[in-house]
């Protein structure tokens, strides 16, 4: 591409990309709630569930005991089997793995 | 006294060992049942903020074994900062060094996501450039520009459909993950982050416009890595999220 026909490419992308913003600035008055996940004042012991003041250390969230064993949402999961031959990324790894029952 | 803090700081994380020696209250007794509150205090709250900060690796693993998960990584990985929004940037290749987690090899860029996610909420603000300012540049100018991107935006590429994952785990009717590579691009409109799909060559454009790449030489670049790349829908995105802060000159006319 000449550097006269790249320059008119970025500009024109330019104008595509201000009509495609005014559109979605006119339509997104709602916007979706915040994901926000300030971990503010979570020490307070106070606080909700698993906080409480009474307990000592040795109960329940202790580690040394983990092991892996029931399953959650990521279990169930269904990744579809990536065709072979078609990752779009070299270092695309076998989605094809064993999950546990 | 006592104790030291190393001797303190190990009985606080080690719950098999014993209260340290020497503890006591304002009144001079003895604070053992005290320490024991505080160290549950201290896991229980680690606990949660993992919790809060990972909801989705929460929600993929289970409540139960996303607690034992924690109490390994914060004992493993204790708290660097005393800022408990920051804490659990270790936890994503954490999850990836894990065995009982291999098979789900999706687990470490998700986490990636979701630290993305709240390092762009809590990032410096940034006033976004005016649109149209952009649009007043003369078309070689443009071409010619760097772009500033705010300190807000993230981006996280992967072999993984992290997006869709994402999105799986947090939007009621969320289509199933579809098995492809995602890149995303995280950018924060009005103090919201929000997780945007890239197309491919997307990511390429972005790394180089932030290696100060001027725009058409990262437009370029982007071709290269993926011939369909279309500009105009990432710009839009761009400049919907805020993400734009700075325009500078080509170096030719001015410091870059």
């Amino acid at each position: 591409m000449s550097h006269a026909a790249k320059t008119l490419t970025i500009a024109s992308a330019l104008a595509t990309a201000l009509t495609l913003t005014a559109q979605t600035e006119a339509q997104a008055q709602s916007k979706e709630k915040c994901y926000g996940v300030a971990l503010a004042g979570q020490n307070d012991c106070a606080a909700g569930p698993g906080t409480t003041c009474a307990g000592t250390s040795t109960m329940d969230y202790q580690g040394n005991s983990w092991k892996l064993v029931d399953a959650g949402t990521c279990m169930d999961m269904k990744l579809p089997a990536m065709m072979d031959g078609t990752p779009r990324m070299g270092s695309l790894e076998p989605l094809d793995r064993d999950r546990p029952a | 006294m006592g104790v030291t803090e190393t001797e303190f700081t190990q009985a606080l994380l080690a719950p098999d060992l014993p209260v340290p020696e020497g503890l006591c209250d304002a009144a001079g007794h003895p604070a053992g049942r005290r320490f024991a509150v505080y160290r549950n205090n201290v896991a229980v709250s680690l606990t949660r903020a993992l919790h809060e900060g990972f909801p989705v690796i929460a929600r993929l693993l289970g409540p139960d074994n996303m607690d034992g998960l924690a109490g390994l990584f914060l004992r493993a990985h204790p708290p660097r900062s005393p800022v408990l929004m920051l804490y659990g940037a270790t936890f994503p290749a954490f999850l990836e060094g894990l065995e009982q987690l291999a098979h789900l090899g999706y687990l470490g860029d998700v986490a990636r996501l979701e630290l993305a996610l709240r390092q762009s909420y809590h990032a410096a603000d940034a006033e976004p450039v005016d649109a149209a300012a952009l649009a007043a540049l003369p078309p070689d100018r443009l071409a010619a520009s760097r772009l500033t991107l705010a300190p807000a935006v993230r981006l996280v590429r992967s072999p993984w459909p992290i997006h869709d994952i994402w999105r799986f785990n947090t939007e009621a009717d969320a289509p199933q993950p579809r098995a492809t590579a995602q890149d995303v691009l995280v950018v924060r409109p009005e103090y919201d982050p929000r997780p945007v799909l890239l197309p491919a060559g997307g990511a390429v454009f972005l790394a180089a416009l932030r290696d100060g790449v001027p725009l058409a030489e990262a437009d370029a670049a982007a071709r290269r890595a993926a011939e369909a790349f279309a500009l105009a829908p990432l710009l839009a995105e761009l400049l919907s999220g805020g993400a734009i802060t700075g325009i500078a000159p080509a170096s030719s006319e001015g410091e870059g």
